[in-house]
């Protein structure tokens, strides 16, 4: 579904991607893990075509991501995006926000999209949020209406970016239940995060960046059971202490 | 006060007689009249019993219909030329940015008299012959168009830098999380960066708005007659001036405030529920 192909990327003359490779098949969950800095989020990225790369190739389900001419916002539509801070449209409702690209992207009309929207909403357990602004939610109910948005588009995968990361304590479980629904359901997702109870549930591989490579790429239980690298041992030790 | 003066509220209640046209809504068509008037009698303007030689009432109207009507143009040119200059300021093209900020230190640096002269002076001669004497002689009104044309082009450059700092005020990831939804980059700014923008620089707005109300005055100077235009003619010809500018200087407060008011209401309706509200409501 998803390949990665030797991708690297510069800023400037910093690089960030190093010669990066790995693959997400259809309905498998990849976790990616590592330091701050590490280029998580930038790879992420370029999976969508949000950060370009200047190295390698990229393809999600046969189309190649940075070639000239590939219809970006179509291949955009397709996959759906979670962030750190949930970013939903502070001027729309629950309901609109979930409702918007719906209409404009897939052109689908205001009730189909409402009804959509409202399906969703019911299976991240907040129907009663639709009227309100994304303000008036505390930070989990956000993430998950977040998620109900990608959702909507009816993706055929999802990228999540540190989703639990800004998040209280008491909160993270509520967003971690809907993704492990999500995942079990059999959805194809590429997961950056440091929650490895989540890891370990539901994850098929784990991946771990460091310095802009990608330093593992194994098993779940292989990962966790004995990762080869000094730095992976060091940062999982790191992680699972606290 | 240390000088005499008989002060005499009437003179700005002047009304024009029962039947006698004054061409109060087109006040073009005013200024012959009353300097023919003028001319005629001279002496009249010392008496005070012929101090209603003219309907300086209807003037004071008329000149305070054009100060709204010229700025409310200017306004809307400002906005929507401001609105896509300071978008262009914020695209990632080189050359449109580079445009787009020549633009804003142009109309920003050079005096708004100066601009106001070289758009009424200069502009003509520089367009194509026909299009110059169209300008010059065929078109109604050229000292009003070109004082909206003017006004609007110098706010835009304001109003531009406002919607620039609109929209680098949202953070990054809003851009991105509606690209990643399919969005192209021109609905991206239309349904998320322009309505969260103009939400945020309200205030600024509002006050640039103001600005060129008391602005539209400069416009007297190629001949617009607009309030401080009338109100220095009332002057002239009645010397009643502390009660003409009193006047006048109440009527640009009531617009200033009239337009707070229309804006405050504005950011209410446009008020995001949860948020904070900085008008403090
Ligand atoms: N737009 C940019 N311009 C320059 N450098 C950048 C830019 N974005 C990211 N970087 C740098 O690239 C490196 C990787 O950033 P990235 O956000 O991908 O890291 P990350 O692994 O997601 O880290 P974190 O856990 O903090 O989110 C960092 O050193 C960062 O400073
Ligand atoms: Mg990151």
């Amino acid at each position: 579904m998803i390949t990665v192909d030797k991708v690297s990327k510069w800023f400037g003359d910093f690089q960030v991607l190093d010669k990066c490779s790995t693959r997400v098949a259809k309905g498998e969950v990849v976790v990616i893990c590592g330091p701050s800095g590490s280029g998580k989020s930038t790879l992420i990225k370029c999976i969508n075509g949000l950060e370009p790369f200047q190295q390698g190739a990229i393809t999600v389900n046969g189309i190649s991501v940075g070639a000239e001419g590939t219809n970006l916002p179509k291949l955009r539509a397709s996959i759906g995006m979670v962030f750190q801070n949930f970013e939903l449209f502070p001027h729309m409702t629950v309901l609109d926000n979930i409702c918007l690209a719906q209409t404009k992207v897939l052109n689908r009309n205001r009730a189909e999209a409402g009804e959509r929207a409202m399906q969703l909403l019911n299976r991240v357990g907040l129907a009663d949020q639709a009227p309100k602004h994304p303000a008036q939610l505390s930070g989990g109910q956000q993430q998950r209406v977040a998620i109900a948005r990608a959702l909507a588009m009816d993706p055929i995968a999802m990228l999540f970016d540190e989703p639990t990361s800004a998040l209280d304590p008491e909160m993270i479980n509520e967003v971690l239940d809907v993704m492990v629904k999500l995942a079990l359901e059999g959805m194809t997702m590429m997961v950056v995060t440091h929650e490895m109870g989540f890891a370990r549930k539901v994850a098929d591989r784990v991946v771990f960046m460091d310095g802009g490579r990608i330093e593992e790429d194994a098993k779940t239980d292989e990962f966790f059971g004995a990762p080869r690298g000094e730095r992976a041992q060091m940062f999982l030790s790191k992680i699972l202490t606290h | 006060m240390a000088m005499k003066y008989n002060w005499d509220w009437s003179v700005v209640l002047c009304r024009a007689p029962e039947g006698v046209a004054t061409g109060t809504g087109g006040s073009a068509a005013q200024l012959p009249g009353g300097t023919s008037a003028f001319a005629g009698g001279a002496a009249q303007t010392f008496d005070t019993g012929a101090h209603c030689a003219q309907p300086y009432f209807d003037w004071i109207v008329s000149g305070l219909g054009w100060t709204v009507v010229v700025s409310v143009f200017a306004w809307v040119i400002a906005f929507s030329v401001g609105s896509v200059i300071g978008v262009s300021r914020t695209l990632d093209q080189p050359w449109v940015r580079r445009g787009a900020t020549t633009y804003v230190e142009l109309f920003r640096n050079v005096p708004l008299l100066v601009q106001m002269f070289l758009w009424f002076f200069v502009v003509p001669e520089l367009l194509p012959k026909e299009t110059g004497y169209f300008l010059k002689r065929q078109l109604p009104l050229p000292e009003y168009w070109t004082a909206i044309v003017c006004l609007g082009f110098y706010h835009a450059s304001r109003t531009a830098e406002q919607v620039r700092a609109g929209i680098e005020a949202i953070p990054r990831g809003q851009t991105y999380a509606a690209l990643a939804m399919g969005l192209t980059p021109a609905q991206v700014y239309r349904y998320v960066l322009l309505p969260v923008s103009y939400r945020i620089i309200i205030p600024p707005l509002t006050s640039d708005f103001m600005g060129i109300f008391k602005n539209s005055s400069v416009a007297l100077t190629i001949g617009v007659l607009e309030l401080t235009a009338q109100s220095r003619q009332i002057a002239e010809y009645t010397f009643n001036i502390f009660e003409v500018f009193t006047v006048t200087t109440v009527l640009y407060i009531l617009i200033t405030l009239i337009v707070s008011t229309i804006m405050r209401f504005v950011e209410k309706r446009l008020h995001i529920p949860g948020t904070i509200a900085l008008g403090g409501n």
